[in-house]
């Protein structure tokens, strides 16, 4: 099947037209001043309008430049879903669960992004892992990190 | 100070036994990532900056450049061996170099490709050493109006000269500039596109920008591809040339080198053009031009010196003007900055020890990469069994706990995997992230001289134009946006990037 539209440059064109208006009416906001003594807008505005012209250029093309295959935006869902959503948990788990909890959550996590997930591999990259942080971060490196849950240390 | 008194003043300090350390860690690592496929110098360099925190800018330097070029070595060793470009910098070594090896030859290629880069290397130091402090003089008489003008044109040469769409690569500078724009006002100290979000006061960190793009977001789409590999066995044996290859290999190397040195200095040039240049043009000038993809062994030992020449000549317009001419110096240029650094003219008379510190650094670095990488390429190739699978969790825990040590909160982390997602976006619709991270470095530097300019010229912007060498900068950034759309060359470059996905 022929897609009827470039569909790639005219997401482009969309995110850049968005992006540039965004800018631009930010940047009214932040006073424009004049060009001899410009404000905290001047500048953004500026880069807003030609993003949102290039926006427009790009926009033109995708209807001119016939589409192929290579044009349709194809993804798959699940590598998306599953890296993402695995540093967000390392990023809320870190403070309240401590580094070894919240390693092993990512760890495990992202290794079910790949089509060659393998439980057992992923617990025994999870503990080499683990050891590595602990030698190169804690040992030798000295970052100060939460370690441990914080519930369980609350003497402080 | 004259050239001899600078080059022991830097050997002094990069033969220190810390420094040596990191020289060694760096191009250890360096090599590490250039073999194994999916992870580049750029990934590292990003994922390792906050892990530089502890030390000092001098040995944080040094490490970060071992990196760069350090890869453009190991690179090849895989190109050679598995017909698999370990970095985009190898893909032209593929074509002669593994047929070398399917003929039995491999051992042979290999000590072409490391005696070739090492005397690229050695070139390519000198070069830094007698080019950098003229350059850095010229570049001190620079007003506000050059600077402007210079910075556009590193911006444009710097797409011109990669792949893909023109168009959506100014597109991806200007994103990048206004990224960059958020955060506090330098001159009125307003605040801009926080939208109510007190950890944006201070701008979008670039450790999250440059993990976002090149970490997470690599990741994913690599995910999405899958893997392949062909991995050659066999015993690696004749290391040693025959005299009649060893002399053939002398021109190719000096052409290779000398191509590599000036393409190194372009913006937008770097260690990827450098190959590919110098590949074309020993197949040029050949007698026997035929012979080019069956296993000629200065189709191996061209590119293989250009590209790690370029990988340390491109260091000239970041430490003379402060201007990176590609991704991986953008990072450096970051990492300087982190350290406290501007880097700029200034760096040599301020900070001599550093300047002369990391060049001298350059030279040491190669000399152990040969060691690194002659006897023990048997340890690297065995390193290849490594699946991704495997690695990338390796590559997020890196990410994620450098991050969070940025500035021991977690905001960071949401922030780079929102930035991860833009970058993914951005790939998916063919818009390559590597000109919005020049942008976002050179950004606010941008923005400073142009006020500053405009408020010497009382708003009268045809001060960029009246100044001789303002005009030539913008003059040659608009010959180059088009050339670039004439047919007849962007016919060339799509044949020159095929294959070539960074």
């Amino acid at each position: 099947m022929k897609p009827d539209i470039h569909q790639k440059n005219l997401a482009t064109a969309f995110i850049f037209i968005a992006l540039g208006i965004v800018a631009m009416v930010f940047s009214v906001a932040y006073k424009l001043g004049t060009a001899a003594n410009m404000g905290p807008g001047y500048f953004p505005f500026a880069l807003g309008a030609i993003l949102t012209v290039l926006g427009i250029i790009v926009a033109t093309q995708s209807l001119s430049i016939p589409p192929d295959k290579s044009s349709r935006i194809s993804f798959k869902i699940k590598p998306v879903l599953m890296i993402l959503s695995s540093v967000f948990i390392f990023g809320l788990s870190l403070e309240p669960l401590g580094l070894f909890a919240s390693v092993m959550f990512l760890v495990i996590f992202s290794s079910m992004a790949s089509d060659e997930f393998n439980l057992k591999e992923a617990v025994i990259n999870t503990m080499a892992l683990l050891l590595m942080v602990f030698i190169i971060f804690i040992y030798f490196l000295e970052f100060q990190l939460p370690l441990w849950p914080g519930f369980m240390f609350s003497h402080s | 100070m004259d050239l001899y008194s600078n080059l022991l003043l830097g050997f002094n300090t990069a033969v220190t036994p810390m420094n040596l350390l990191y020289c060694f860690g760096g191009v250890l690592i360096g090599t590490l990532i250039g073999v194994l496929p999916g992870i580049g110098p750029v990934q590292t360099l990003a994922i390792l900056l906050p892990t530089t925190y502890s030390l000092s800018p001098i040995s944080a330097l040094i490490m970060l450049a071992g990196i760069y070029y350090g890869a453009q070595y190991g690179g090849s060793t895989t190109s050679i061996l598995m017909n698999l470009p370990g970095e985009a910098s190898s893909v032209v070594t593929c074509l002669d170099g593994h047929q070398m090896a399917r003929q039995g030859r491999a051992g042979a290629a290999l000590t072409v490709a490391a005696l070739g880069s090492f005397f690229a290397g050695c070139v390519a130091t000198l070069m830094i050493a007698v080019l950098s402090i003229p350059l850095a003089d010229i570049s001190l008489k620079f007003g506000p109006a050059e600077y402007f003008s210079v910075i556009v044109f590193g911006l444009i040469g710097s797409i011109v000269l990669a792949s893909g769409s023109i168009i959506k690569a100014i597109g991806m500078i200007v994103v990048g500039l206004l990224l960059g724009m958020v955060g506090t006002d330098v001159t009125s100290g307003a605040q801009r596109f926080c939208f109510g979000v007190s950890e944006l006061a201070d701008g979008i960190g670039f450790v999250a920008l440059a993990m976002g793009l090149f970490g997470i977001s690599d990741i994913i789409s690599s995910l999405e591809k899958g893997e392949k590999r062909d991995i050659l066995k066999g015993k690696l044996t004749g290391f040693m040339l025959s005299k009649k290859e060893f002399l053939t290999c002398i021109p190719a190397t000096l052409r290779g080198t000398l191509s590599g040195c000036l393409l190194g200095i372009l913006p937008g040039g770097g260690a990827v053009l450098a190959s590919f240049s110098a590949y074309m043009l020993e197949k040029k000038i050949s007698k026997d031009p035929e012979s080019f993809g069956k296993g000629n062994i200065k189709g191996v030992a061209a590119p293989e010196s250009a590209n790690n020449a370029a990988a340390q000549t491109s260091f000239i317009p970041l430490l003379t003007l402060g201007i990176p001419s590609n991704v991986v110096l953008a990072i450096m240029a970051g990492a300087m900055m982190i350290h406290g650094i501007q880097p700029g003219p200034r760096v040599i008379t301020s900070n001599p020890e550093l300047f002369w510190g990391v060049i001298a650094s350059m030279w040491i670095g190669n000399l152990m990469l040969i060691i690194l990488n002659l006897p023990l390429i048997g340890i690297w190739v065995r390193l290849l069994s490594v699946p991704y699978r495997v690695l990338y969790p390796a590559i997020l825990v890196f990410c994620c706990i450098g991050l969070y040590s940025v500035n021991n909160n977690t905001f960071d982390i949401g922030l780079t995997a929102l930035l991860g997602l833009l970058g993914y976006i951005f790939i998916k619709l063919d818009c390559e992230p590597a000109p919005l991270i020049l942008g976002f470095v050179l950004g606010p530097m941008m923005e400073e001289n142009f006020r500053r300019c405009m408020l010497l010229s009382h708003g009268d912007p045809s001060v960029f134009f009246t100044r001789p060498l303002s005009l030539s900068f913008l003059l040659l950034s608009l010959i180059m946006v088009v050339a670039a759309g004439l047919p007849a060359l962007k016919k060339k470059r799509e044949v020159a990037f095929q294959g070539d996905d960074l």
